[in-house]
């Protein structure tokens, strides 16, 4: 297992996880939402490749209402 | 067709053009702090809008991902979505949520930029705002920014090549509508971006009188969204955002201090 910090808060993900994996344990595939990996932008497309490590800061954003 | 024959209308109005493209409407709003969903696209709907600004925000984990998204009533096939930096109070910040909503919108180009200076005031940090300004562009935004009011910043920022400056009219949700429009009026005279009010609009008359201005177009969100009926709000800003933008094409008339009989005193009786 390994810790990462999942939009601030502590996640636990198995070892040689990929970012589409986390993604999809969400249950946020297809939701209309981008994800970043240490502030980089990761597109969507390229998510299987991108394996996740320990400490590494996830954000997962979508849009909701706001002026 | 000869001239008797040609009706009297005066011509269309050519609609809001922003970084090359031709919006009909010239309200834009926000989709904050409605009551559900439901109202949010009613009130988007009854305005008439074409652009709606959206915020980004950190996905609730474990919140059930089925249920109904903003996109979903206020989907992008039918609207432009404008994502905004609202909450962010420095550059790298901004520029960071921003590359985040270009991904969740498809490569979208068109953003909203504000960085805030506090909470107070929610005024806009004008240093940082101009440093995220210039790193958008040179990453290829089309970046329409929330200034201060001031027309030096204004032109500043024109200089760094945004595509329109949005100077707030009063702060941010006060409603206490147009407190300088000399100021707005001279970045208006020296713009040669659209210049729209983003803030401060209470009612449907301070949208009109920003428009009077001739401003390009308003911003809002709260005077919409906090009214005691936000759908008829809604309605009645597009109808002031319209009637206002006639008036200034029609050009006013000048004020005088003496009175001026609207009928002829020849053929009296008196």
């Amino acid at each position: 297992m390994m810790q990462i910090e999942l939009n601030g808060k502590p996640h636990a993900l198995a070892d040689g996880q990929n970012l589409a994996q986390l993604v999809a344990a969400l249950d946020l595939t297809g939701k209309g939402i981008a994800v970043a990996v240490n502030r980089q932008v990761v597109p969507s497309r390229q998510w299987p490749q991108r394996l996740l490590a320990e400490a590494d800061r996830v954000d997962v954003v979508r849009a909701i209402g706001g002026g | 067709m000869n001239m008797n024959d040609a009706p009297m209308l005066p011509q269309q109005d050519t609609g809001l053009t922003i970084a090359g493209k031709t919006y009909g409407s010239r309200l834009l709003v926000g989709s904050g702090k409605y009551k559900d969903l439901d109202e949010t696209r009613a009130a988007t709907e009854a305005s008439g809008a074409d652009i709606i600004t959206v915020a980004i925000r950190r996905v609730n984990i474990g919140q059930d991902p089925n249920a109904p998204s903003l996109l979903d009533v206020v989907p992008p096939s039918r609207y432009t979505i404008l994502p905004n930096t609202a909450g962010c109070y420095n550059a790298e910040d901004a520029v960071y949520t921003l590359q985040l909503a270009r991904e969740l919108l498809g490569g979208h180009k068109l953003v909203k930029l504000e960085v805030l200076g506090d909470e107070r005031t929610l005024f806009p940090n004008m240093p940082e705002t101009l440093k995220a300004a210039a790193t958008l562009v040179k990453d290829g935004f089309d970046v329409m920014v929330y200034c201060s009011d001031d027309p030096i910043q204004a032109r500043m920022l024109e200089d760094l090549g945004v595509v329109a400056v949005m100077p707030l009219a009063s702060l941010i949700g006060s409603g206490m509508g147009i407190l300088n429009p000399w100021n707005l009026s001279l970045i208006i005279e020296q713009a040669k971006v659209p210049v729209l009010v983003d803030a401060g609009v209470g009612t449907a008359s301070d949208a009109a009188i920003a428009m009077e201005l001739g401003c390009d177009g308003v911003l809002m969100n709260t005077a919409i969204a906090g009214a005691r009926d936000p759908v008829r709000m809604a309605r009645a800003m597009k109808l002031a955002v319209e009637a206002g933008r006639e008036a200034f094409l029609a050009g006013r008339i000048a004020r005088r201090f003496a009175a001026s009989p609207s009928s002829p005193m020849a053929g009296r009786v008196a």
